[in-house]
């Protein structure tokens, strides 16, 4: 039986936590403006650093998916 | 066709554009290249027509536009390194432009370099050997090797691998973001070519890619500043 397209699927999974993550600090970001209107140049700058620090997981998931698939 | 075929027609296909004969056998030169010097071709171009003959007086309105362009750039380039690595401001707008313009090419129908993973191991190796340089440059060498000791003793061999993991994840993050991207819109005009693919093509090639270029350089930029202080 051939099971290397569930391998793939098994590590797309990791999507999950990057979704999880970057909702989360969405949430945050958006609390913290609505307090402090004026800081949000900065919030902007750490929310894009948090998000693509989080989704780093989320896309080495999807290339050992890949790897997984075509080699 | 299925869209395993289609799949593998993206992902495995020969990437090599032009085959020079090279001594005995031939010399590769792939299509990121190419669309490299195409990219370039066109940022010289527009460079050459915008910035034809300025004046300190009396500017135009193309010059007033141009100005307040590289200056809004070099503000936001500048804001990311700080004060200390403010003389990294030049390279660090170079790639923010040829990210931006190489991830939003894929509008007028040529494939991304950035989807070839040799372009961005190359950009990525290119931020860690400044990143480490401008930390040899600021501090010395003895006091280069010095920091990754700190904070403490304990943790150098976690400061050793960082060297290898910072550009490994910068590579691998710009690489799977676009070819990911080219690969959903690839099967959003298999499902449908007509009327479905504009939002799409809206939100990955236009949206996505500056992110991630900005996510590159903010990244690069941020490493600069941590190396120099």
């Amino acid at each position: 039986m051939d099971l290397t397209a569930i391998g793939a699927a098994l590590a797309v999974f990791t999507g999950l936590g990057a979704g999880v993550g970057i909702g989360l600090a969405t949430s945050k970001a958006t609390d913290a403006v609505a307090r402090q209107p004026e800081a949000d140049g900065k919030i902007m700058k750490l929310l894009l650093l948090g998000c693509a620090l989080a989704e780093a997981t989320a896309i080495y998931g999807f290339v050992v998916a890949i790897m997984i698939l075509f080699t | 066709m299925n869209i395993k075929e289609l799949l593998n027609e993206i992902l495995l296909k020969d990437k090599a554009f032009i085959h020079m004969p090279f001594g005995e056998g031939r010399f590769d030169i792939y299509e990121s290249v190419v669309v490299t010097w195409i990219i370039m071709a066109v940022i010289l171009i527009l460079l050459l027509i915008l910035t034809r003959d300025f004046k300190v007086h009396n500017i135009s309105k193309r010059q007033a536009a141009v100005e307040s362009f590289v200056l809004w750039l070099r503000g936001l380039v500048d804001g990311m390194l700080g004060e200390e690595a403010a003389r990294y401001t030049d390279y660090i707008s170079t790639v923010l432009l040829y990210l931006a313009v190489s991830n939003m090419i894929g509008l007028f129908g040529f494939i991304p370099p950035t989807m070839d993973i040799n372009v961005t191991a190359a950009l990525s190796l290119m931020s860690i050997i400044l990143v480490e340089a401008a930390g040899i440059r600021k501090k010395g060498v003895l006091k280069w090797l010095k920091g990754f000791t700190e904070p403490m003793a304990i943790i150098t061999p976690m400061n050793i691998l960082e060297l290898a993991i910072r550009p490994l994840s910068l590579c691998m993050r710009l690489f799977g973001n676009i070819i990911g991207a080219t690969v959903i819109m690839e099967l959003i005009k298999h499902v449908l070519p007509v009327f479905l693919p504009v939002p799409f093509c809206l939100y990955f090639d236009i949206f996505d890619g500056l992110i991630q270029a900005y996510v590159f350089v903010f990244l690069t930029s941020l490493y600069i500043k941590e190396a120099v202080e």
